[in-house]
């Protein structure tokens, strides 16, 4: 992992979680601004998951448990996806607070990821 | 799609006919569940593919509780009053289990030796499986199925 493109989707995500939830309680639907502050999340856990693949090949090596990051990048990319379906489906405000509930979850899901990454076996 | 939105809304609006349990604020309970339960589900995963000679019992425990959280969340979104009841004995297993599990590895550490859900009151999640079981509990108390709405 690179820790600057961490910090960046730690922000991203804990800015996009605490809007939707904002936006939620102000009683606002899902819309374009809430699911495209859900979905810049989702595209940065993807460019994440490249990052963690091509990473080890450029010098950058985890010391973690790799089976247990990879379970951690796998339900963050699931999250994403299941509450916007959600959002779909369940056109009501309280979509919108569930959209920002997954960012908020994603946000420590990456900073323990880094922290695996970062961490050796013991 | 759109159709979903329309009786979605109407049904938001006259709750006490809605056949599903979960409406309103609810359903963040009931996404806030979900979340949980893949949490559960992804450490458990992680110990017994990755260590589970280490310590069985502990991560059978894990694998229990991952199972029970996805059946609470099952229940939660399900109406009638059988899946009322095995919301109860779920979530109220959820609560039994985070206070012996918490009190246990605080009071003898070496009983669990790696982190589960449950240690310490659910520190390593925020403390969500602690207060989840209490909202989950005041809620279905809040929310008793009403005669004749079983679907």
């Amino acid at each position: 992992m690179i820790v600057w493109f961490t910090t960046v989707q730690v922000a991203v995500a804990v800015i996009a979680g605490v809007l939707c939830i904002v936006l939620g309680f102000a009683g606002r639907k899902p819309s374009d601004l809430s699911l495209g502050a859900v979905a810049l999340v989702e595209l940065l856990l993807i460019v994440q998951s490249i990052v963690a693949i091509v990473a080890p090949a450029t010098g950058n090596e985890p010391v973690g448990n790799m089976l247990e990051f990879y379970t951690y990048l796998v339900s963050a990319l699931i999250l994403p996806i299941a509450a916007a379906f959600w959002a779909l489906v369940d056109r009501s405000r309280w979509s919108t607070v569930v959209l920002g509930t997954a960012a908020l979850a994603i946000a420590v899901m990456v900073y323990r990821m880094q922290e695996i990454w970062t961490t050796p076996v013991g | 799609m759109i159709k979903n939105t329309g009786t979605a809304r109407a049904a938001a609006g006259t709750a006490e006919v809605h056949p599903a349990r979960i409406s309103g604020v609810g359903r963040v309970l009931v996404a806030v569940y979900g979340v949980l339960a893949l949490a559960a589900t992804g450490r458990s995963f992680v110990q017994i593919v990755g260590r589970y000679s280490e310590a069985p019992v502990a991560y059978t425990l894990s694998a229990l509780a991952a199972v029970v959280y996805i059946v609470a969340t099952i229940a939660l979104i399900r109406s009638g009053s059988g899946w009322y009841l095995v919301a109860w004995i779920t979530i109220s297993f959820e609560m039994l289990g985070v206070l012996v599990v918490g009190l246990l590895s605080i009071v003898d550490p070496q009983l669990f030796p790696d982190d589960t859900v449950w240690s310490v009151f659910g520190r390593g999640y925020l403390f969500i499986p602690l207060v989840l079981p209490i909202l989950g509990l005041w809620w279905l108390a809040k929310h008793r199925p009403t005669r004749g709405a079983t679907a």
